[in-house]
């Protein structure tokens, strides 16, 4: 018996996520040049249809085999349609804003995903810490003259520094108790910026835009004669950042690093009983997922050009948890699908604005009740995927 | 003779008001296979929890080779070369059968972050042994868990789950492996050819200590060299099956005082 040649079955693979791939950036693309709620109704029709018919057809399953032969090609894809966003929306403010903002978001996902899908530390103060990493760009910014790369590792360090705090407290306690001392944390941290002065009290403060080694995001430019806004420039960072965290949470999950990590969150007595040091990897999870909120959030403040208080509300550390749960805890591409639908659908239903919340927290009962592993489940770790395993013969 | 591989003196476990080990002295020779046999709730599993660093000694000493490990936390008493499996299956069910007993081995794992994130080449070269090294042990137990080398560990079955746990505390090449009632949830015959792969495991690698607590007491008679029984955290017999089945003592604790009564009338 021959196996197929490799070579045939990766490139079909990889034809297949190219037009999977190329049909939800196309979808992407009309939802959000779609104005009318009725085009937006009908878009959001068409998606569960879509959804439903390839369930029925067990397309589901050939994409997501194609997915896993082939990850880095879905990976390019996806770059690329970010890519192509920005160029089809290259002066709509807007929508290259909405953009930046779900590739933020996604990396401070990426990160909550080490601390609750890995090592099973919560957080409920994701928002908290994307907040410290977007005042310390301000403060930074505004008093001193740092390059903006280093103010950026700054707001990521700073983060990570003071969840280092945090930890100690949830180390201490367990289960509903940790998760209280990181609620309590995201409180705190509002109500204290809201009456500190020198940070701004409610108003907050004002942020320059970004100039990374001479490259000023905060100005449109124009290329071969068209007009593009500066949003553009923070899409390609986004971008950047999403796609580095990215592969940053994969090789933590691949690896001795995400082996005890989830022993850790799966059976503690077991893990330390076979020699894992319980508090250092809990430490770790904890200050590379925050290290990653703080770094989006130095980027995402210096992008708007100001914070304030009301970014950083313990509702928002609930949205990102909703995109944690959505997604599928522990699988970073669960994030991106669940970062789009979580940010952008309510922007463009604008009827839904007011109920938000109360359509995210039926959204995240819906899901823990129907698909409590989220649209895209974790698989097994394979810690060099794409190769055939040794002792299959 | 020569100093034994594990001592207990004076051990003492109190919870609250209740004394769940009490002045325990107890020796395991190195090589030795010593079977620890007591009622229900007599501090058998307590005393394993104890050695491991899971609880803390509320008085007196644990030597492991003439070194003292009291109080330890559990991954120096793992490093020093103890393991063991749990009474209640621990694996962890979402996670591959590779993934599970590969933790048995973490004291070859580099932990290092640059070596996990960034040298992924000699990381890959670790794993490739490690999964080497997996599967061999694997295949010893059963050919069939083998091949589910990447498979969630709950979609094993129950015989196999107990090997993985059996596995994971093999892995490591360990001094001292503290069996908790491997038989438990088992049939008669799959115990027996449990304990038929860990012995042949054990002809193997090296004739590691075992410590086995268990109440089938076919297979203490079977494999044990000696045994001692524990009553209300006390040693109450020691010595080989035959000695300890007739002693007086120990039919008491096991039977209860009617039916020794009864016995000799």
């Amino acid at each position: 018996m021959t196996p197929p040649v490799p070579d045939a079955v990766a490139s079909r693979s990889r034809m297949t996520l190219g037009v999977a791939v190329a049909a939800a950036f196309a979808y992407l693309w009309a939802l959000l040049h779609a104005e009318s709620q009725w085009a937006v109704g009908g878009l959001l029709l068409l998606a569960l249809l879509t959804m439903f018919g390839l369930r029925r057809l067990r397309w589901t399953d050939a994409l997501g085999a194609a997915a896993s032969a082939s990850p880095a090609a879905l990976g390019v894809g996806c770059a690329l349609g970010v890519l192509a966003l920005a160029a089809a929306f290259h002066e709509v403010h807007f929508a290259l804003l909405l953009v930046c903002t779900v590739l933020l978001y996604a990396v401070v996902c990426l990160g909550l995903n080490i601390q609750f899908g890995y090592a099973g530390v919560v957080n409920f103060a994701g928002a908290a810490f994307f907040g410290v990493g977007s005042y310390t760009a301000a403060t930074l910014a505004t008093h001193t003259a740092l390059p903006h790369a280093l103010i950026l590792l700054a707001g990521g360090a700073v983060a990570a520094a003071i969840g280092s705090l945090l930890i100690w407290p949830v180390l201490r306690t367990r289960g509903h108790y940790a998760a209280l001392v990181t609620i309590a944390f995201g409180i705190l941290f509002k109500s204290f910026l809201e009456v500190n002065d020198t940070l701004g009290g409610p108003q907050g403060l004002r942020i320059p835009a970004m100039n990374l080694f001479g490259w000023k995001l905060g100005d449109g430019f124009e290329l071969a004669g068209i007009e593009v806004s500066f949003y553009a420039n923070y899409v390609l960072l986004s971008l950047a950042l999403c796609l580095a965290a990215f592969v940053f949470v994969r090789r933590v999950e691949r690896s001795w690093i995400g082996l005890a990590m989830d022993m850790i969150r799966t059976d503690e007595v077991a893990a330390a009983v076979f020699g894992v040091g319980i508090a250092r990897w809990k430490v770790l999870a904890f200050t590379f997922g925050n290290f990653l909120a703080g770094l989006a959030g130095a980027v995402y403040g210096m992008m708007t050009g100001y914070v304030a208080p009301n970014n950083f509300t313990f509702a928002d550390s609930l949205i990102l948890v909703s995109i944690l749960i959505l997604g599928g805890i522990g699988n970073p591409w669960g994030i991106l699908p669940a970062a789009t639908i979580v940010l952008i659908l309510p922007e463009k239903f604008q009827f839904i604005q007011e109920y938000r919340f109360l359509l995210y927290a039926l959204l995240v009962i819906f899901i823990l009740l129907f698909r409590p592993e989220g649209l895209l489940p974790r698989t097994v770790r394979e810690y060099f995927p794409g190769r055939a395993p040794k002792d299959a013969a | 003779m020569t100093a034994p591989l594990l001592e207990a003196r004076g051990l003492t476990m109190r919870f609250g008001g209740v004394t769940a080990l009490d002045a325990l002295d107890l020796t395991v020779q190195e090589h030795e296979i010593l079977g620890l046999i007591g009622p229900n709730g007599s501090g058998k599993t307590t005393f394993f929890n104890v050695v491991t660093g899971l609880y803390a000694a509320s008085g007196g000493q644990v030597l492991l080779d003439g070194a003292e490990i009291t109080r330890q936390p559990p991954q120096a008493v793992y490093r020093a070369g103890v393991t063991r499996t749990f009474q209640r299956s621990r694996l962890s069910l979402p996670l591959t059968v590779f993934d599970n007993v590969a933790l048995g081995q973490t004291q070859h794992m580099n932990p290092g972050l640059v070596f996990n994130l960034l040298q992924r080449r000699a990381l890959r070269r670790q794993v490739d042994e490690t999964v080497a090294q997996v599967h061999a042990l694997l295949q010893t137990f059963s050919a069939g868990m083998a091949a589910k080398l990447w498979q969630p560990a709950g979609s094993l079955s129950m015989i196999d789950r107990r090997r993985v746990e059996v596995c994971r505390a093999l892995v490591s090449n360990p001094r001292l492996v503290l069996l908790d009632e491997p038989s438990a949830g088992m049939t008669h015959d799959e115990t027996r050819e449990l304990m038929d792969d860990i012995l042949l495991v054990r002809s193997r690698l090296s004739p590691f200590t075992i410590v086995i607590i268990e109440h089938e007491m076919g297979m203490i008679q079977r494999i044990t060299q000696r045994c001692a029984v524990l009553n209300y955290g006390k040693k109450i017999a020691e010595g080989s099956f035959d000695d300890i089945t007739r002693d007086p003592e120990v039919q008491l604790a096991y039977l209860g005082q009617d039916a020794v009564e009864g016995a000799g009338a």
